[in-house]
């Protein structure tokens, strides 16, 4: 009983720590993938204590510090409960996903065979879309509490916005769905350990490649950044629903973007891209296509197929970032055509043909 | 279901579904629908209803009060105008009150079906649901289905106005 209790708090915090983990990576990548695209060296101006040497990692770490100690102001107009509410509820739901997101098979360790995952949910997915669901709160809360022109403003376009890619977002999953017969992500990832023709790892978007590029674009519409910012685009909502807030609480704001990323990231990869399969792994070692077999004890395949899924989502917040240091803001229009007239069609066909392929050909 | 347990939950849902009714200012009055509509969903969990609980909160919480607040936010209603007296509302209270009592004297006037410890397995599953949905309850489905299709088609009907 004390040792169950004691695995799962640690599953609990390992999960949470890769999370945050990848967030900070996601900050350092921001800084140094701006200054390359923007053809500049970056930024490595921080000194603590006059000690510059660090460069940009010295950066990393006085700028958390610094928005900590910064001044909370607090207007006065503003609905006090709610305007403090509305950051929590912004980072809390991202970061609670991670939980039914598995990061490895099953750890062997004496007798106990350990699910690498937080939280073992037979609906998993699902529970995943509802935590997506409830971070427009925070947008929406930040936006009316604050009593500004621009924060409000910000607030109508984050709600309409994410409530619109949420259906596209949700429809591409049901061919995901479809395709693996089930909602549990474990059971997802699991299925996705196959090899096609004796050689190609059997990774959901090879079997779901337009769900992939749907769900990829409503993901990075979620999390608000360019060429999605419309809710806080600063030339000319200052900052749109969090216009009004300073220190910690703006860092939270800012951080739950940064969650949404690494969140999308771990979604794609969990879906699409065989979450922590590592090619030609099984649970006993490596069996290449050739015939050859290396054997690797338990532990080992635990940590490479960990390593794995951070490589994998490591990559995909890169890409969000790169995607986001490269592309122009849309116009309102433009936004909503793309979600309701280009992705929603888009995804309901997509339905429609795997609908049929599973009924006419059967579950890969 | 432990019974401390149950308690604290409805006392809690009890309280944030008086919030809202009692709150002034709309805002507060969706968010306190939030709150209750997350708690029974709490309720669902806890009753080995994993699929209805996440539906709850995707469904209810994180799409329709959602609209609500939009539409609140659009109107930039500052505080509800309370109405006191008038006809209308004696005669919707004494129907609210004879609708609540009706009520309570079914709820009382049935006898507890017997607590059983064991659930059935894949009680509350995707799969079980889906199975009842889709054949005892498929006319009643497919009418819901007509019935938004209905109300989105009057949606468009009256944005063309």
């Amino acid at each position: 009983m004390g040792v169950d209790v004691a695995i799962a708090a640690a599953k609990a915090v390992f999960a949470i720590l890769l999370a945050l983990q990848v967030v900070g990576l996601g900050v350092f990548f921001e800084r140094k993938v701006s200054a390359v695209i923007q053809d500049r060296i970056g930024a490595n101006r921080a000194a603590i204590f006059g000690f510059a040497g660090l460069g940009l990692i010295n950066t990393l770490v006085a700028d958390p510090i610094k928005f900590l100690l910064k001044e909370d102001v607090t207007p006065a107009a503003v609905d006090h409960l709610l305007h403090m509410l509305a950051p929590i509820v912004s980072v809390v739901p991202a970061l609670l996903a991670f939980a039914v997101i598995p990061f490895g098979d099953v750890l062997q360790i004496g007798e106990r065979a350990i699910n690498l995952q937080a939280a073992e949910l037979n609906v998993g997915i699902l529970f995943v879309l509802a935590m997506a669901s409830l971070g427009v709160y925070g947008v929406v809360l930040g936006g009316w509490a604050s009593n500004n022109r621009w924060s409000l403003l910000g607030g109508i376009r984050g709600s309409a916005q994410m409530i619109s890619y949420e259906i596209a977002m949700g429809l591409a999953l049901i061919g995901v769905v479809l395709t693996f017969n089930t909602l549990d992500l474990q059971a997802m990832v699991r299925q996705q350990g196959g090899l096609l023709w004796g050689w190609l790892p059997a990774w959901g978007v090879l079997y779901q490649p337009v769900a992939f590029v749907v769900f990829f674009t409503a993901g990075v519409a979620e999390s608000k950044r360019i060429p999605f910012d419309l809710p806080e685009s600063e030339s000319e909502l200052v900052s749109g629903y969090f216009t009004e807030y300073s220190g910690a609480k703006h860092l939270m704001f800012m951080m739950s973007d940064f969650v949404e990323v690494v969140l999308v990231a771990a979604l794609v990869t969990t879906l699409f891209f065989g979450g922590w399969q590592v090619p030609y792994l099984a649970r006993d070692g490596f069996h290449l296509p050739g015939g050859g077999m290396f054997a690797v004890p338990s532990w080992g395949v635990a940590i490479l197929q960990i390593t794995s899924f951070a490589v994998k989502v490591i990559l995909f917040t890169w890409l969000q970032i790169v995607i986001r240091w490269t592309l122009p803001r849309f116009r309102y229009d433009q936004l909503m055509r793309l979600g309701w007239q280009g992705l929603l069609p888009v995804a309901l066909l997509n339905v429609l043909v795997t609908s049929l392929v599973v009924v006419l050909v059967g579950n890969p | 279901m432990n019974p401390l347990v149950f308690l604290l939950l409805a006392v809690l849902t009890v309280a944030a579904a008086i919030s809202v009714v009692v709150t002034a200012n709309p805002v507060h009055s969706a968010l306190g629908l939030v709150v209750t509509l997350f708690l029974l969903s709490v309720f669902f969990v806890a009753l080995d209803a994993q699929l209805v609980a996440v539906l709850q909160v995707i469904v209810y919480a994180g799409a329709i009060v959602v609209l609500f607040l939009f539409v609140v936010m659009l109107l930039n209603l500052q505080g509800e105008r309370r109405l006191t007296g008038g006809m209308g509302l004696l005669v919707a209270a004494i129907a609210g009150a004879l609708a609540f009592t009706a009520l309570l004297v079914t709820l009382l006037g049935r006898s507890a079906p017997a607590p059983s410890t064991t659930v059935p397995a894949g009680f509350g599953e995707t799969q079980a649901l889906a199975q009842r949905l889709f054949t005892s309850h498929l006319l009643a489905f497919e009418l819901t289905s007509v019935l938004l299709l209905v109300a989105v088609v009057g949606a468009v009907a009256l944005s063309r106005r």
